[in-house]
């Protein structure tokens, strides 16, 4: 299937749209009707055809605007893209990993041959066709990490492991959830969880940990995390808090459906073949409440999470202020039916709106 | 989320291989050549990473873990070297008698428990015998990203000193090696004292010569995180146990010359593992009940861990006793 890319925009005007086909594949992450912190992973190994989860690194209808944004913003700031000196040949993986899962997933639009050490890449979306040399930081305009990761979709930490503990020793970090790279680089894994409210106590990261750590090639994990982003802004990142934490001020009653969006991370973990480093890509779908709802189970269900969320995470995912207007127009779209279990929309199955 | 769960066998990926080379290297040790059955390039490795060889010998599968010591960068190619040890359970009595050129043989997907320190400003690497393969791989990669090293390797004589021909022909500068037999030893702790900042030390051998450089390196001031070591702990024999698996609902008999895990995979349990030598911490598994002493011999649980008798690590630790029963 060849995918037809939009031409929008995740600031200014605002123009990101989600097809029919993108809101159906929305990677809604609510398999009940409440949410609570938990050690959500699984395998990463596919997934239904035509889903998120199917390919190894997903490219959808947002992609050449998506790498648009990125640029922009690294070009504003280039300290967004970082990797500590001993983390180069973990930035030669990661191009390794996205050219070999992106030639094979999607062979009418991206193609690697290999000769030995002299690679060529074509990425026929984004107009690139580049001979280089692995392992050869000269032949590439900028590092590994960065030349791969301008052309994917999703930021990017890369994980240096040593002793039984994950650092932050690299990363591509444009489109986060209000968190920073150059705050968090060299950072082990609970000195950047620390702001994250209730998980410590019950125990997560360290269990999450244990899992991360034993993570194998050829053996990715997955799971979701989710948070509530008003208007489609790629990048909420501390560094333009002045920028966006404003709009959300701008919500009404009569624009919420349009403008709050639910912002959804695939995040996605592998274990990086010659550096033996962590690779986390975290890949940010965002989708309009309007749109939501109309998949009536989705809609049924946001209300119902959103109304049962613990303050301690409504106020740490940034949305407790907004949280009686949110729940003011999701509670139309709730009639108090039962909903099915799983993430799926099952549109066939479920019944509309009765009201 | 639950997308698309499916439920994967315990352990590391699988790959097909048939054996390309069997070449003795010494009365001991011999080494095995391994290539895709499939045909395709081997997975990229980090050096350090060990594999999982799995043998068919007779009606029993034996997993036992080798270090990968082929140049990571040579796709077609997996080598490890094996030391026959006549008084062990088997496994390398098998692969040292049984297995021929043309086999076809089974091997995990790499593991590395023993990675490069990437931010060292040298590596310094201390081998006893057979743990003298890690590093092999180690120099090679080294050699081609350009990174300064040393080797200092013991061994019983020059004829049991397996590559060291090779290494001290190659690196005359780098190689030290050291022969038990000529009354030599290593000078640990003179090349501790010589060593720049921001040096990493890696010691893979014997048990007492771990511990012996662990020992020096903090008595000399260096850092804990700066002294990196590997131990295979091969399962030890003893005396045969009973276990009961509630999960599983079934009672298992332990006997004495396998493994508590290796009881549950023959009883069809399909219990969590990779390392297979108590280091990697995948196989963990809670005690819901025990009347007797626990025999412990990983290298993961703490201390407490070990006393507090809740949790066992099934790959080589065993149970003296009457009653144990397992949240498995
Ligand atoms: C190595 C991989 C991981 C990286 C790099 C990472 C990074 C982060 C970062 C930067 C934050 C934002 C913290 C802040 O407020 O500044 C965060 C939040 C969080 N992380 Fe992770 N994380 C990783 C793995 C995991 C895993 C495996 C779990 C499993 C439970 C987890 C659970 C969470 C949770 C629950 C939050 C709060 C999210 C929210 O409520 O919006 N993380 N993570
Ligand atoms: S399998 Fe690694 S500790 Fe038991």
């Amino acid at each position: 299937m060849t995918i037809q890319f939009n031409d929008e925009t995740f600031r200014d005007d605002y123009s990101f749209r989600n097809s029919d086909r993108a809101i159906k594949r929305f990677p809604f992450p609510f398999h009940e009707d409440s949410y609570m912190y938990s050690v959500n992973m699984e395998q990463h190994r596919g997934g239904p055809s035509g889903s998120v989860y199917e390919k190894r690194f997903d490219v959808d209808e947002h992609y050449l605007s998506e790498m648009r944004d990125r640029a922009i913003v690294l070009a504003e700031d280039p300290l967004r893209c970082q990797s500590l000196p001993h983390m180069t040949l973990a930035g030669w993986d990661t191009l390794e990993l996205i050219m070999v899962s992106k030639s094979e997933d999607y062979p009418d639009l991206f193609e690697l041959h290999r000769d030995g050490s002299r690679w060529r890449w074509v990425n026929k979306p984004m107009g690139i066709d580049h001979t280089f040399t692995f392992l050869d930081e000269t032949t590439l305009p900028c590092g590994p990490l960065e030349y791969i990761t301008r052309q994917a979709q999703g930021d990017y930490a890369v994980l240096d492991q040593r002793g039984d503990m994950l650092y932050m020793d690299a990363g591509m970090v444009t489109t986060q959830a209000d968190w920073s790279l150059d705050f968090d680089i060299g950072m082990d894994f609970f000195e950047w969880h620390a702001p994250v409210p209730l998980a410590h106590e019950m125990g997560i990261f360290k269990r999450a940990l244990k899992f991360l750590l034993n993570v194998q090639q050829g053996a990715p994990a997955r799971r979701l995390n989710w948070t509530m982003t008003v208007n489609p802004l790629l990048d909420t990142s501390p560094e333009n808090y002045h920028k966006w934490g404003i709009q959300k001020t701008t919500l009404t009653p009569e624009n919420i459906g349009a403008k709050q969006h639910l912002r959804v991370e695939l995040q996605t973990f592998y274990r990086l073949p010659r550096s033996n480093a962590l690779l986390f890509p975290i890949r940010c779908y965002l989708i309009a409440f309007q749109d939501i709802v109309s998949v009536p189970k989705w809609g049924r269900r946001l209300h119902r999470v959103v109304r049962d969320l613990p303050d301690e995470l409504a106020t740490y995912k940034g949305f407790i202020a907004n949280r009686p207007m949110m729940l003011d127009y999701l509670s139309q779209y709730d009639d108090g039916l039962p909903t099915s279990p799983g993430v799926w929309p099952d549109l066939e199955t479920e019944p509309p709106l009765q009201r | 989320m639950s997308a698309a769960p499916q439920k994967a066998r315990a352990g590391a990926e699988r790959i097909d291989v048939t054996v390309s080379a069997v070449v003795p290297v010494n009365d001991l040790v011999t080494r095995f050549e391994f290539t895709r059955a499939d045909g395709r390039p081997f997975p990229p490795f980090s050096p350090g990473a060990h594999t999982v060889v799995e043998m068919q010998d007779g009606g029993r599968t034996r997993l036992n873990p080798y270090s990968l010591m082929s140049d990571p960068s040579d796709p077609t190619t997996y080598a490890i070297s094996v030391r026959r040890d006549d008084a062990g359970r088997g496994g390398s009595l098998f692969m040292h008698r049984n297995v021929k050129p043309g086999d076809a043989m089974t091997l995990s997907y790499p593991v590395n428990l023993f990675p490069l320190d990437r931010r060292a400003r040298k590596h310094v690497f201390i081998a006893g015998g057979i743990g003298i393969t890690p590093f092999l791989a180690m120099i090679a990669h080294l050699e081609h990203l350009g990174g300064a090293w040393e080797l200092h390797y013991a061994s019983r004589n020059r004829a049991l000193g397996s590559y060291v021909e090779d290494l001290t022909a190659k690196y005359p500068h780098k190689v030290h090696a050291i022969f038990d037999e000529d009354g030599e030893a290593i000078a640990l702790e003179d090349l501790l004292d010589g060593q720049p900042l921001g040096t990493h030390v890696y010691v893979c051998g014997p048990a007492g010569m771990i511990k012996w450089v662990h020992d020096t390196a903090t008595a000399h001031g260096w850092p804990a995180e700066n002294v990196h070591s590997e131990e295979f702990l091969a399962p030890q024999p003893g005396k045969p146990f009973e276990v009961r698996l509630c999960k599983s609902d079934i009672v298992i008999q332990v006997g004495e010359n396998e493994s508590l895990l290796e009881a549950m995979e023959r009883c069809g349990v399909d219990a969590p593992f990779l390392c297979r030598g108590g280091a990697c911490g995948q196989c963990e598994t809670e005690v819901v009940e025990a009347d007797g002493t626990f025999d412990h011999r990983d290298h993961w649980l703490e201390e407490d861990d070990h006393a507090s008798g809740k949790k066992i690590m099934p790959c080589v630790s065993r149970f003296i006793g009457e009653t144990l029963v397992l949240d498995r």
